[in-house]
């Protein structure tokens, strides 16, 4: 359920990534004085093995499939909150950077879903408070899947959220969360079942690593609810007014730049360039002959829509209603003239390419 | 010199889970010296050697390097004399490339660029790796691993070279080829192994270990000959 | 298990490419990172339904990626792995949004296919992009990157040590697999409660192990912060390349190159 950079937009990746790069910092912060304990060691090892352990399938009872763990509760529970953060922080990194799982935008979404809420929320909130000091193996289990259950189900709710916000994909909240939510909850039950069968394995072996305070030294109170509350807020307010500012505009970043400037694209630059185009296009049509003249003018930059240049008032004939402002992408213009980009690109592509296999057989 | 003088007196140490694995263990090795501490798996060999370099402190008694006791305040130092080679090289080439591995202790003492490249160069050339400077440590073979690790110490220049079970994983080789370089090196040296014919061949003097106690310490030929303390300590 | 395999050896490939010497590697880390960053913005933040302006952007992948010699093939393979979700979503659209907004000559064309292509196109940019910074600049390389550009130590160092030890941890879960497949006769994947003691020998073996690389880290004089090793260098050439970058993206992102372009061939009157 990694959320991708295909489906969020800027405002919404930025609140996330602020969101998400702020706690990371904190948590940093938090671990500074432990940076000579073993702590930052294990933080890479464990997530390492995360990393090994979600490789490792294994098969979900009474169906055929397989599922694997994504580890943000387990981490919390071994390695207590921040480290568990910054852990799974990397982790989501390598796998967006090794495996284009999630992406670099999407990135601090995916750290929030998968990683803010288990470690921070679920983990202190849930699993602690169930777990008590003194857990049989049942409790445990119980805790570990009710603990898996809840942090899933939130963590995909920010996945709906975080679509709904961007604003790309076009599927309604309904439909979304009733999609997202019980495929979440069975795979959360099962996250939970398997760290809890992880869990009872090294509660058999080595208590004290399950649960610090049970053997060593009480863990240090933590008063960071003030702080989680404060970011998660931030995030959902910036979020929110980021997407709707994208949304109920056309284009947000033009629209702000619309804003600065006064209009939506300097008029003049645009008349010479369009004369430029008239004059060229005599002798670079080359498929003339073709009546595009609906399309083109259907064509017109969403900039010309907006500041009611005649052109684009023109509709096309056949299309009665009036139409939202369109442009490039759904001009047959827009289409040729994306496709002769890819063509030129292509041809870069493979230029350089020739150039540097000649600069490697010569040199 | 009594620099490099290495000495444990009465070093008692016990695990969080109350497992004793010291119970007053004591011995004194002068400089120069190469030394071979065997025992039995859970003797107490791997649990010694950590207390050497301050990687674990005594419960009870205390360790000297030199004239220096190791305590909280004086790891750094003793840190720098003391070089230890992990049994498991992977737990110690942490870092990307085997040339940023070797470098990793000259840069942590804070030496200027110069002289930390002087002594990657020099390390990796002592144990016959200069080819592997750019090499990532997965991409090694078991040899080539210790050899590396290996260097990452001497990069150090330690006065004393601490190893655990610096055989173990290697085909007859890589091992013939070890115990050629360890006894090349002049350093004092304190090895511990199950390989009791590379003892016999690096080590004049041997320390057997039981039960967390020196039970035998003297020439190791005549030690290795004792079938009876052999069979006694599990060995 | 074929999967832990397959991963590795994808990770060692990306690796092994990040390792070639071209002027595309040769470009700090940090601005590799910073133009990165500047592209997947300009995709994101483009309109949904001007796909066709996207093809401009394609040009800085495809040239870090010709220039950089990377193989397109390992690229493209891992983008289509990775498509699933983004295509799952996007596969609505067209469902919800059906309004017609274009006619591409016999063709009606509803908003929901465009949202969808664009989707797609994102999809493929963004991903490629990150598969390209990487296997131009290498996981260390990105790393180092980022604690230069302000990342907090505590992060980078764990970054560092979490990417060492995947291989060495991942080779110990493939040895388990192996074994207990070995003993398996029906050679379906392990149980829950055989995962749980499988996951656990692991496990307990990872913890020891970070123990262990702990203790060889304070033996070599570590103080809470890797020293560094890779000294960056931005040079001028650095600064051209992102300013050139950024640059570029700001012309891809508002010049409407593909209506301009496309409006000169077929020859439609401005």
């Amino acid at each position: 359920m990694h959320m991708s950079d295909a489906l969020v937009s800027p405002g919404v990746g930025g609140a996330m990534w602020a969101a998400s790069a702020g706690l990371a910092a904190w948590s940093a912060r938090r671990l500074r004085e432990e940076m000579t304990d073993a702590r930052v060691q294990l933080m890479g090892v464990l997530g390492a093995f995360v990393f090994a352990a979600q490789m490792v399938n294994f098969a979900i009872p009474g169906t055929g499939s397989s599922g694997h763990l994504a580890g943000g509760l387990l981490l919390a529970i071994l390695l207590g909150p921040h480290a568990a953060f910054l852990a799974m922080f990397s982790i989501l990194t390598v796998q967006a950077l090794f495996f284009a799982d999630g992406g670099l935008l999407a990135l601090g979404c995916n750290a929030f879903n998968l990683g803010f809420w288990p470690c921070f929320v679920v983990y202190p909130l849930v699993f602690r408070r169930m777990v008590g000091d003194k857990p049989g193996r049942g409790r445990l289990t119980f805790a570990a899947v009710l603990a898996g259950a809840i942090g899933l189900q939130l963590g995909a709710f920010g996945v709906v959220l975080q679509t709904l916000f961007s604003g790309i994909s076009e599927l309604p909240f309904g439909t979304f969360a009733l999609l997202m939510q019980p495929i979440h909850l069975a795979i959360g039950i099962v996250e939970g079942l398997v760290t809890a069968a992880l869990l009872a394995f090294v509660w058999k072996a080595r208590p004290e690593l399950v649960l610090p305070s049970a053997t060593g030294p009480v863990a240090r109170p933590t008063s960071m609810r003030p702080v989680l509350v404060a970011f998660a807020a931030l995030a959902l307010v910036t979020g929110g007014l980021f997407s709707w500012f994208a949304s109920t505009r056309p284009d947000g970043l033009e629209w702000s730049s619309a804003g600065t400037c006064g209009r939506e694209e300097p008029a003049v630059l645009q008349d010479r360039w369009h004369r430029l185009c008239a004059g060229i296009q005599e002798w670079t049509a080359f498929l003339p002959g073709y009546d595009f003249k609906s399309s083109t003018t259907d064509g017109e930059p969403v900039a010309a829509a907006a500041a009611g240049t005649p052109e684009a008032a023109r509709e096309p004939e056949e299309s009665g209603a009036p139409h939202p402002a369109v442009s490039s992408g759904t001009s047959l213009s827009g289409v040729v003239g994306g496709a002769i980009v890819l063509a030129l690109i292509a041809m870069v592509g493979l230029g350089l390419r020739l150039r540097g296999r000649a600069e490697q057989a010569g040199g | 010199m009594s620099h490099h003088i290495v000495e444990a007196r009465n070093l008692e140490f016990a695990y969080p889970d109350g497992t004793a694995a010291l119970r007053g263990a004591s011995f004194r090795i002068e400089h120069g010296e190469s030394v071979g501490l065997v025992g039995a798996n859970g003797a107490g060999k791997s649990t010694l050697l950590l207390h050497l370099n301050g990687c674990l402190l005594p419960a009870g008694g205390e360790v000297r390097i030199g004239d220096v006791p190791v305590t909280r305040a004086t790891l750094a130092q003793v840190r720098r004399s003391v070089g230890f080679v992990f049994q498991d090289p992977n737990d110690q080439l942490f870092m990307p490339t085997v040339g940023e591995d070797v470098a990793f202790g000259p840069a942590n003492m804070q030496l200027p660029g110069e002289e930390v490249e002087r002594r990657v160069r020099e390390s990796l050339t002592a144990v016959g790796a200069e080819h592997l400077r750019a090499r990532p440590p997965y991409r090694l073979s078991g040899g080539e691993k210790r050899a590396a690790a290996i260097a990452g110490v001497l990069a150090m220049s330690p006065d004393v070279l601490v190893m655990d079970e610096p055989s173990s994983g290697l085909d007859p080789r890589s091992r013939r080829r070890l115990i050629g370089l360890l006894a090349g090196f002049r350093h004092t040296k304190i090895v511990a192994a199950h390989d009791l014919d590379m003892i016999r061949e690096l080590c004049p003097r041997t320390i057997v270990l039981h039960e967390g106690r020196v039970a035998a310490d003297g020439p190791t030929a005549g030690m290795l000959g004792d079938r009876e303390l052999l069979e006694r300590c599990g060995l | 298990m074929p999967r832990i395999d397959a991963a590795l050896r994808e990770i060692g490939a990306l690796d092994a490419l990040a390792a070639q010497d071209t002027p595309v590697h040769r470009l700090d880390p940090r601005v590799k990172l910073l133009a990165t960053a500047g592209f997947v913005l300009a995709v994101a933040s483009s309109p949904l339904r001007e796909f066709a302006e996207l093809a401009p952007l394609a040009l800085f992948p495809v040239a870090m990626l010709a220039a950089g010699r990377v193989p397109f093939r390992l690229v493209g393979r891992s983008l289509l792995l990775a498509s699933p979700f983004a295509v799952m979503v996007g596969v609505f659209n067209p469902l919800f949004d059906r309004e017609v907004v274009a006619h591409w000559g016999p063709l009606a064309v509803t908003g929901g296919w465009l949202s969808f292509l664009s989707i797609l196109a994102r999809f493929a940019l963004t991903a490629g992009a990150a598969l390209t910074l990487l296997a131009t600049t290498g996981y260390v390389g990105v790393g180092s990157g980022l604690g230069r550009l302000g990342a907090p130590r505590a992060l980078v160092t764990q970054f560092l040590l979490l990417y060492r030890y995947i291989f060495v941890l991942a080779d110990e879960g493939a040895r388990a697999v192996r074994a207990h497949a070995l003993r398996s006769a029906s050679g379906r994947p392990a149980t829950v409660r055989v995962w749980g003691s499988l996951a656990g020998h692991l496990l307990l073996r990872a913890h020891d192990r970070g123990l262990r690389v702990h203790a060889a880290m304070l033996s070599r004089g570590f103080d809470g912060s890797m020293p560094a090793l890779r000294p960056l260098r931005w040079g001028r050439a650095d600064s051209v390349f992102l300013a050139a970058c950024l640059a570029f993206f700001a012309l891809a992102r508002f010049g409407h190159l593909a209506e301009n372009l496309g409006r000169l061939a077929v020859g439609g009157a401005p």
